[in-house]
């Protein structure tokens, strides 16, 4: 049991330096002039939490866990909707506007 | 299948942050976001033991219809608080879910109430340790970015010390919540945590919020990764790490923007009352002042206008008025760029969302590499809410804090246009050589006032 649980520990550090050097490289190819969608997109992603908080509002009944999953889940989802809403608004701003304005004219 | 699932989300995120390289690929990036986030959250509904659909759907409309309404109500001048207010509730949730987990391990399999595994315990006290700090620190940076709580800097003695053992203090607490497994201790982490994040975030100055805001972003991701090490997630590990990168690395870049280090941002204290000395007589100076129509006509008679916005400009809400000027100028035949300084604003890339909001084309934002050696060619350089990132000082005075900082040469173009309230100094508190110079025009004013004023005087 023991080994097995170390095991499971290892993956999961495995796991997580290949994604930091993944994030390494990713994020240093993100232009500097979309910085505050980069802060838009990962505040978003970042509410992936909610996968725990929905395990724990799971089970049927109430109790404290449920609660406590329950709030996650209202909290995790502001940010699901806001994140992303937000980092839309921001992108659709930094569409093409040469030909726009040449039609307008 | 549930990995595999996993997997896929994982990877949309990935490919959700590789979009942003590029403006035109940044709309589908999002959208690569979404999708993996709704896989995320099917995949999890899916499980057997999750039943309640009910209330977790209502939970879900609830939070969203709250997180919409913020979002498309926003002032885009207010984005860095509304960054640092969902900071704090990545932060919040990520303390609900391990406290979820350590009332009910059984629903996450990580043991029995009483005797949960010794790795998850310390995994989650982590996770939780991280999320509350998350929490409070965003919470603070929020007041200070909303302007409800001072921006100055609150320093006082021994600060760092008490910080240091308070959390030596949380390392002693977790040791203790792993032994004796007491709700008691595990809420006591998460108030000692809640006050070490106000304690650390009081100290740092408004203009450092770039940093503070990156870091917190950076934090909220090591949260994550707390908890999907509890959960045994690779989802939440690899996303929180992505996350955690990448605020590490906005964090990098916002204090190499200012040449002073992580640490010395973070021990804070920066802007505050020192630096009386770099406020010597200047007094008996002569500052040429300009009006409108000053600026108008040395603008009309340009080729070339590079214009630098600052925080100024935000606060001033001038951007709608300073991309009018700049197309009248480019009618006249007259080239027009920006340029934007790494720690310009309040948060990474605040000044290019609300150039892009003005519907300035981005081609024409220039980042502080692209533009500076273009200063040389440049006629006039017009400063609108700008100070320290243009104060040559940084480049010859070693005595004064700003120096080393890189600087936009604006110095070096034939004229130099401010708008600004006052002589007041910049954040730093260092007066600005540039003031003083003859090619310099000062224009006192509110800088949407003033480019409105210029745009009369150009169509004249």
């Amino acid at each position: 049991m023991e080994a097995h649980s170390s095991e499971v520990f290892v993956i999961g550090l495995t796991v997580f330096f290949l994604a930091c050097i993944i994030g390494y490289y990713v994020v240093w190819s993100v232009t500097p002039a979309l910085h505050s969608p980069l802060m838009g997109v990962t505040n978003a992603i970042s509410s992936v939490i909610i996968v725990g908080a929905i395990l724990a509002a799971g089970p049927q009944g109430f109790d404290t866990s449920k609660i406590f999953g329950l709030i996650g889940v209202v909290l995790a989802s502001v940010n699901i909707f806001g994140g992303f809403l937000v980092t839309y608004r921001m992108l659709s701003m930094f569409k093409k506007k040469t030909k726009k304005t040449k039609e307008k004219e | 299948m549930v990995a595999i699932l996993y997997l896929i989300s994982a990877l949309l995120f990935i490919f959700a942050l590789r979009g942003l390289s590029h403006p035109e690929s940044s709309r589908m990036g999002n959208i690569f976001g979404i999708t993996g986030m709704i896989i995320a959250v099917f995949t999890t509904l899916m499980f057997k033991s999750v039943l309640s659909y009910y209330e977790i759907g209502a939970a879900i409309l609830i939070g969203g219809a709250i997180g919409s309404f913020i979002a498309l109500r926003i002032e885009m001048t207010a984005l860095p608080q509304l960054v640092a207010a969902f900071h704090s509730l990545v932060g919040l949730a990520a303390v609900f879910v391990a406290a979820a987990a350590f009332y009910d391990p059984v629903a996450f399999s990580i043991g029995k109430v009483g005797s949960i595994k010794t790795a998850s315990l310390v995994e989650m006290s982590i996770g939780t340790f991280i999320g509350a700090i998350t929490f409070s620190g965003s919470v603070l940076a929020f007041g200070k970015l909303q302007g409800t709580i001072s921006g100055k800097p609150i320093v006082f003695k021994f600060q760092h010390f008490i910080n240091a053992l308070i959390f030596l203090l949380i390392i002693f607490l977790i040791v203790l919540f792993v032994i004796n497994q007491s709700p008691t201790i595990f809420w006591t982490i998460v108030i000692i945590s809640i006050l070490l994040g106000f304690l650390v975030v009081i100290p740092i100055g408004g203009a450092d919020m770039p940093v503070v805001v990156s870091m917190l972003n950076s934090y909220s991701g090591w949260a994550a990764c707390g908890i999907g090490f509890t959960l045994s997630n690779n989802l939440l590990i690899i996303t929180g790490a992505l996350v955690g990168a990448s605020g590490a690395i906005l964090s990098y870049i916002m204090s190499k923007g200012m040449n002073r280090s992580i640490i010395n941002v973070v021990l804070g204290g920066f802007g505050g009352e020192q630096d009386t000395s770099a406020s010597k007589d200047n007094s008996d100076k002569i500052v040429k002042q300009g009006n409108a129509e000053d600026a108008a006509y040395i603008m009309k008679n340009a080729d070339s206008v590079i214009i630098v916005p600052g925080y100024g400009m935000a606060v001033a809400q001038a951007q709608h008025a300073l991309r009018e000027m700049g197309d009248i100028l480019k009618k006249e035949g007259i080239e027009v760029r920006y340029a934007i300084h790494p720690v310009a604003g309040r948060m990474p890339g605040h000044m290019n969302v609300l150039l892009a909001e003005a519907n300035v084309p981005y081609e024409e934002v220039l980042e502080l590499d692209e533009i500076n050696h273009d200063f040389p060619m440049t006629e006039v350089s017009f400063v609108i809410g700008a100070n320290d990132v243009t104060n040559p000082a940084a480049k010859t005075d070693e005595s004064s804090p700003i120096f080393g900082m890189p600087i936009l040469d604006v110095e070096k173009s034939q004229s130099v246009l401010f708008v600004k309230r006052s002589m007041a100094t910049g954040y730093s508190g260092v007066d600005n050589e540039l003031f003083y110079r003859d090619n310099t025009t000062m224009l006192f004013g509110d800088a949407k006032k003033m480019c409105e004023d210029i745009v009369k005087s150009l169509s004249a």
